[in-house]
C-alpha cells in the first residue's frame, strides 16, 4: 500500500498547530510574569536577560508538553500501526487522516506521540528525585559541616565511597531486575523516603516548639502527609490508592536519589563550613540558640542561592541520569515512550532509518539546555546581589 | 607531605575494601546466582541441579569466607568431582591447583571469566589497553580545546565572543554521550558518509581517522564544555587581580599580559578539573564503546554485567574504583604543588 506524505512546510506548521495548548499556557505565563516581573524577585529578573528567557521558555515549554500531553499528541504512544512500519516524516494514517509528523518507528508506532510522552516520564522522575536527593543531602551535610569532627569524617567517608563508583557500574549493580526481588530497593527506599518527614519535623520543632499548639498541628501534617506518600511509595499501600509506583520505577528512582545524594551532601556541607563563620551565626549561638535551629533556620536560608543553582543543573544532570538507563535497557519497560529508550532503539537502526531518533535526542538535549541555561541565569542574578 | 601521602592511600585502601565488598555482596545476590547457574547449566535444569551445581563451585560457602577467598587472604579449596571426588578445576578454561592455594586479587589472580571462558586477567587488561588509546585520543582532542575556549571567553569579559563561547559550551555539556553520538553518526556516517559510524574495525585492523574520529569527538564533546567553563572562571578572576593591573600599566600588549601573566595562573583549578573528570570519562566510554562497538573496558563492563560474570564484574569495577581515586588523589597533590598559596598541613 502507497502511503500519502505532507510535505516539510506542512509538518512545521502541523507541529505548531499540535501544540496549541503548550503555547496558550507559555504565552499565558510568559506574559504574566513579564508584565508583573519586577514583583517576582528572583524569578522576575530573570526575565532581565536574554539567556533567563531562554531558560524559563524552554523549561515551561517541556513542562506544558507533560501536562498537556494527551491532547499534544495525536496517536497512542503504545499503538502499532502496521502499514506505518518506518514510515517517513509526513506520512498520513489512513484511518484517522492525521499525519506521522515525525514518522513512524521500527515497531509502527508514532515517533511524535512518543517523544510527548515522553515528557511526562522525564518531568515526572527527574525533579521529584533531585528533590529527594536534596533532602537526604542537605540533612545529613548540614550537620557534617556545623559539627565538623568524627560526624563529618564519616558522613564525607560514605558520601566519597558511593561518588567513587562509576555510575553506570552502580547502576548495572542496582536496577537489575533480579534485585526487585529481593528487599534492597525497598529497604533503600524506606531510608530514603524517612529523610523529608525528618527534615519537616526537626525544621518545625527547632522554630516553634515554645508555640505547642502550632507545633502540633504543623507536625501532624507533616507525619500525615509524609506518612501517607511513605505508604504508597514504599509499601505501595496507599489506603486511598492514589499514590502508586511500579516496581520498576521504584528501583530506578532509588537509584538515581542514591546516586546523586552524596553531590547535594558536598555542596551543603561546604556552603555551611562557610556560612557558621558568619556573625549571625555567632549571635545565635549567644542568644541560646539548638544547633540544629542554626542550621535550619540561620544557615540553611541564607545557602539558598548556591543551592537554586544546583538543583536546576542536578534536574538536567539527572535527566541524563534517565536516560543512560534508558539507553541502557535498565530498569524502564521496553516499550516506554522515554527519551532514553526511543535513542536506544533507534540508535541501532542509524545506518537505515535516522528520522525516528532524532526527536527523542534533541528532546532530551533541548530540556537539559534549558535547565543549564536557567541555572546560569540565575547563577549571575544571585552573583549581582 | 609523606604523612599526608600515606594517610590518603590508608583511605584509598579502605574505601576500595569497602567497595569492592558492597559489589561483591551485590553481584552475589541470590537472583544474580540462580541466572549465573542457569547460564552454566542450561534453560530446563531442575531448581535441585541448579543448586547442586552452586554449591559444587563454592558458592554457597560463608559470604566473609568467598570475598576473602577472591581478596586473597583465604585459602581457595580445591573442587571436587561429585562422581569419582578427584579435584577438578571449576571452569575447564581456568588452570586451578589441586590443593589449597591462596589465589586471589592480592596475589595477583583475577579469577575466571564464565562469559567469555579465559581468565579475567587474559580479557580485561587487553580492553584496558584499547580503552586507555581511546582515553588518550579523548584527551589530546579535549583538553586543547577546552582550554583555548574558556581562556578566550575569559580574557575579556562580557564581550561577545565570551558570550558566544559561554552559550557553546553550556550546550556542549547540555548533550550527554548517547545524544551527541546519534547526532555526530547521523551527520557524519548516515548523510555525509565520510566517517565509519562504528569502531569494530579498530580492534582488528588497528585505529584509524575514519573508524575512531567518531567515538573520540563524542567523548571529548561533553568534556570540552565543563573544562572550558571552569577555566573561564578562573580566567575570569584571575583578570581582575591587581598584578593584572600593574603589567597593563607598565605598557605590556594585551596578549603578552594574557600569556605571561594570566595564563599560567589561571590554569591551576582547570588542571583539577581536568583530573576529576576521569570519573566521568568512565562513564562516557561505557556508552560510547557500546555505541560504537569498541572492545574496551566499557565494553567489556557492559557484557560482564549483562552475562552475570561475577569475577570478571569484579575485576571491572575493582579497575573503575582505582581509576577514580587515584586520579582524586593525583588531583589533590598536583594542585598543592602547583599553588604555591596551598600547602598540605
Amino acid at each position: 500500500m502507497q502511503l500519502e506524505f505532507i510535505g516539510p512546510f506542512e509538518i512545521i506548521v502541523g507541529l505548531i498547530i499540535r501544540f496549541w495548548p503548550v503555547w496558550i499556557a507559555l504565552a499565558v505565563v510568559m506574559g504574566a510574569s513579564y508584565y508583573y516581573k519586577s514583583k517576582l524577585a528572583l524569578y522576575g529578573q530573570l526575565y532581565d536577560t536574554g539567556v533567563g528567557i531562554a531558560g524559563v521558555g524552554i523549561c515551561l515549554f517541556w513542562l506544558f508538553t507533560a501536562i498537556f500531553a494527551s491532547t499534544v499528541s495525536p496517536f497512542d504512544p503504545l499503538k502499532q500501526y502496521f502499514v506505518m512500519k518506518d514510515a517517513l516524516p509526513g506520512a498520513i494514517e489512513a484511518e484517522t487522516g492525521q499525519a506521522f509528523l515525525f514518522g513512524g518507528d521500527r515497531l509502527a508506532r508514532d515517533v511524535f506521540s512518543r517523544m510527548v510522552y515522553g515528557s511526562q516520564i522525564v518531568l515526572v522522575i527527574a525533579p521529584a528525585a533531585t528533590v529527594f536527593a536534596l533532602m537526604v543531602g542537605t540533612t545529613l551535610g548540614l550537620p557534617a559541616g556545623y559539627y565538623g569532627g568524627k560526624i563529618d569524617t564519616f558522613l564525607s567517608f560514605l558520601a566519597n565511597l558511593v561518588l567513587a563508583f562509576p555510575v553506570i557500574l552502580l547502576f548495572y549493580l542496582l536496577v537489575t531486575p533480579g534485585i526487585m526481588d529481593t528487599p534492597i530497593p525497598y529497604t533503600m527506599a524506606g531510608v530514603f523516603f524517612l529523610f523529608p518527614i525528618i527534615f519537616f519535623c526537626t525544621l518545625f520543632y527547632t522554630r516553634f516548639r515554645n508555640r505547642p499548639r502550632l507545633l502540633a498541628i504543623q507536625i501532624g501534617i507533616t507525619i500525615l502527609l509524609g506518612g501517607w506518600i511513605y505508604l504508597g511509595l514504599v509499601f505501595n499501600a496507599d489506603p486511598l490508592g492514589i499514590i502508586s509506583i511500579r516496581p520498576n520505577e521504584l528501583n530506578i528512582f532509588v537509584a538515581v536519589v542514591f546516586a546523586s545524594s552524596p553531590g547535594v551532601f558536598r555542596i551543603v556541607r561546604g556552603l555551611v563550613m562557610d556560612i557558621k563563620t558568619r556573625d549571625y551565626v555567632a549571635a545565635a549561638q549567644t542568644r541560646g540558640e539548638s544547633p540544629w535551629y542554626i542550621m535550619l533556620w540561620e544557615v540553611l536560608p541564607n545557602a539558598r542561592g548556591p543551592l537554586i543553582v544546583d538543583i536546576c543543573l542536578r534536574i538536567g544532570y539527572t535527566t541524563i541520569l534517565l536516560g543512560t538507563l534508558g539507553y541502557f535497557g535498565l530498569g524502564l519497560a521496553p516499550e516506554s515512550p522515554d527519551w532514553g529508550t526511543g535513542i536506544k532503539e533507534s540508535s541501532r537502526l542509524l545506518r537505515a532509518y535516522v528520522h525516528p531518533a532524532l526527536p527523542p535526542v534533541f528532546a532530551l538535549m533541548s530540556f537539559v539546555l534549558g535547565l543549564n541555561l536557567l541555572a546560569d541565569a540565575l547563577r549571575e542574578q544571585s552573583l549581582k546581589d | 607531605m609523606l604523612f599526608f601521602m600515606l594517610r590518603r592511600l590508608g583511605t584509598m585502601a579502605l574505601t576500595m575494601l569497602c567497595l569492592t565488598m558492597v559489589v561483591f555482596f551485590l553481584i552475589n545476590l541470590e537472583p544474580n546466582l540462580k541466572k549465573l547457574a542457569i547460564s552454566q547449566l542450561d534453560m530446563r535444569s531442575s531448581s535441585e541441579d541448579l543448586e547442586k551445581w552452586l554449591v559444587n563451585n563454592g558458592y554457597r560457602q560463608n559470604f566473609f569466607v568467598r570475598y576473602g577467598q577472591w581478596l586473597g587472604v583465604v585459602p581457595k579449596q580445591p573442587n571436587t568431582d561429585p562422581v569419582t571426588g578427584e579435584p577438578k578445576a571449576r571452569f575447564s578454561y581456568c588452570n586451578e591447583p589441586a590443593e589449597p592455594y591462596f589465589g586471589g586479587v592480592l596475589q595477583g589472580d583475577f579469577g575466571c571469566s564464565t562469559k567469555f571462558k579465559t581468565t579475567v586477567a587474559n580479557k580485561l587488561f587487553p580492553a584496558l589497553g584499547a580503552t586507555g588509546i581511546l582515553m588518550f585520543w579523548v584527551m589530546v582532542v579535549m583538553v586543547p580545546v577546552s582550554l583555548l575556549i574558556g581562556v578566550l571567553a575569559g580574557m575579556r569579559e562580557g564581550t561577545r565572543t565570551d558570550r558566544t563561547l559561554s552559550v557553546a559550551s553550556i550546550t556542549t555539556t547540555a548533550t550527554p554521550e548517547y545524544v551527541s553520538g546519534v547526532i555526530f553518526a547521523v551527520v557524519f556516517a548516515s548523510w555525509l558518509g565520510i566517517l565509519n559510524g562504528s569502531a569494530a574495525t579498530a580492534t582488528s585492523q588497528g585505529v584509524n581517522f575514519y573508524n575512531f574520529t567518531l567515538p573520540v569527538m563524542t567523548m571529548a564533546i561533553y568534556g570540552i564544555g565543563y573544562i572550558a567553563r571552569m577555566t573561564r572562571a578562573s580566567m575570569v578572576e584571575v583578570m581582575t587581580q591587581q598584578y593584572i593591573r600593574t603589567a597593563r600599566l607598565k605598557g605590556l600588549a594585551f596578549n603578552a599580559v594574557v600569556i605571561k601573566h594570566a595564563l599560567r595562573n589561571a590554569l591551576i583549578a582547570p588542571f583539577t578539573v581536568i583530573m576529576l573528570q576521569f570519573p566521568w570519562l568512565l562513564t562516557g566510554v561505557v556508552i560510547v564503546e557500546v555505541m560504537f562497538r569498541y572492545q574496551g573496558f566499557g565494553f567489556t563492563l557492559v557484557e560482564a554485567a549483562g552475562n552475570n560474570d561475577i569475577d570478571l564484574l569484579l575485576g571491572c569495577s575493582l579497575v573503575s574504583v582505582f581509576v577514580v581515586l587515584s586520579t582524586q588523589l593525583i588531583s589533590d597533590i598536583g594542585y598543592a604543588y602547583l599553588n604555591p598559596r596551598i600547602r598540605v598541613q
